[in-house]
């Protein structure tokens, strides 16, 4: 068995005392791990960390087998997130939940397309939150829990949108909230592709968009935590958002 | 019973060594009993030694032979410089330079999502306290310029913001490097820290 695809690192684990364990996501095969042989030696290494882009050939007997990578890098990115702490926390998001969430080698082109989109704008520290964030959504989507904020889910009105049901994660105005409006979830109008994505607002969608992640995604997997990279992200953002 | 049975478990024991395999495990076992009173002997007694007196410096977290490292009790290191650093390996390196002339701190790995490594595992909040005990004005970050390695280093700034000056190493072309065979990162990465010639 045998074939060959372009894909994102996320993360590498060392095995013996020069391989490396690799999980990698491509457009076609999703999640996706194998045994990279002299991952260690000084040629290979700077370049196998998370969020580089690679050349993928994958190898083994069986389907089942875990197999062996070869690799060859394409481009680095990791060197465009080092300087700064809230894209490389970002960048630990990403890959943390990409490993989380998605089951192993299920294709998921839609979110690779995003994801590579995303990981190509780690430079631009301006937007990267919103882009984040976006991304988040995309995430949610492709796993079956994509938030719909079209119209309200009481009143069908698409004016005045303040809310999200938590349950269904539905859009509510704060006309059909009613008395149930303690209970709802914000909505910011970041989420709707309004206001200035300042970063408290993105902060505060992702507070939104991170229960569905808890609350939905992580509640399936036996309720495992969400990755503590994730809420770093978000702590990072709101630090930053406090400090302008 | 096998007369060679002993020897098979030394050899099995040495090539759990890193940077042995089972051949090269036999070939220096062999060599140790070729040798056995000018090497071998010696070996059995100085492992028995160390395997006794070794342990973490509860200061550093370097290793050594008493409670408190060379480093940490000798005064000419005591200069307001701390160098925070992964591994116990790191600090061998450092030294080997012999550059530095302040004292360490080995943290004892990196923060890691994967491996379940938070702050709570890492020698950080012993370092915080280090600060006011030995009057630190200068932590420096020597942690590997990896994704791990940095996340970690931005952690510890973020901890120790405004109690200390903070600094980290360089990244760039290394001695003796040409720029042919460099990753596209490290080119980037000196291009940035470049400096006036």
């Amino acid at each position: 068995m045998e074939w060959r695809d372009t894909g994102i690192l996320l993360s590498t684990r060392k095995h013996g005392e020069t391989s490396a364990i690799l999980e990698v996501f491509t457009p076609e095969r999703g999640r996706h791990a194998g045994v990279l042989r002299g991952a260690t030696s000084r040629k290979l290494a700077p370049v196998l960390q998370p969020g580089a882009q690679l050349d993928i050939a994958w190898r083994a007997r069986l389907e089942d087998h875990l197999g062996s990578f070869t690799v060859e890098p394409l481009r680095s990115r990791a060197h465009a997130a080092m300087a700064d702490r809230l894209i490389l926390s970002g960048l630990n998001a990403v890959t943390a939940l990409l490993l989380f969430c998605l089951p192993e080698r299920e294709a998921h082109p839609a979110l690779y397309r995003d994801t590579e989109t995303l990981l190509d704008l780690l430079d631009r520290q301006d937007i990267w939150p919103l882009a984040y964030l976006r991304w988040e959504l995309s995430l949610l989507e492709e796993l079956g829990f994509g938030l719909d904020l079209r119209a309200c889910a009481v009143t069908g009105s698409t004016e005045g949108l303040v809310h999200v049901s938590p349950r269904t994660g539905r859009a509510v105005s704060a006309a059909g909230a009613g008395d149930w409006a303690d209970r709802l979830l914000p909505l910011p109008p970041v989420l709707l592709g309004a206001g200035s994505a300042e970063d408290a607002e993105v902060a505060a969608a992702l507070g939104t968009t991170g229960h569905f992640l808890t609350h939905h995604i992580a509640a399936e997997m036996l309720h495992k935590p969400l990755p503590v990279a994730r809420g770093r992200f978000v702590d990072a953002l709101s630090r930053r958002a406090r400090r302008k | 019973m096998s007369s060679t049975r002993d020897i098979d478990a030394l050899i099995d024991l040495m090539a759990k060594l890193p940077g042995l395999g089972p051949r090269s495990a036999r070939r220096a076992v062999l060599h140790l009993i070729r040798k056995r009173a000018l090497l071998m002997t010696p070996l059995a007694d100085q492992m028995q030694n160390v395997a006794s007196s070794a342990r973490e410096c509860v200061n550093c977290g370097n290793i050594g032979t008493a409670d408190l490292c060379d480093i940490c009790t000798s005064n000419k290191r005591a200069n307001g410089q701390i160098c925070v650093v992964e591994d116990v390996a790191d600090l061998w390196a450092m030294e080997r330079s012999g550059v530095f002339k302040g004292r360490y701190h080995v943290l004892g790995g990196t923060l890691s999502a994967l491996d379940a490594v938070g702050p709570e595992d890492l020698r950080i909040p012993r370092l915080a306290d280090r600060i006011d005990d030995e009057d630190v004005t200068e932590i420096i970050l020597a942690l590997n310029a990896t994704v791990d390695g940095q996340t970690t280093a931005h952690y510890i700034a973020d901890q120790l913001e405004h109690r200390v000056t903070l600094t980290s190493l360089a990244q760039g072309v290394p001695i003796g490097g040409e720029l042919d065979y460099l990753d596209d990162g490290t080119i980037s990465a000196a291009l940035n820290a470049r400096k006036p010639i």
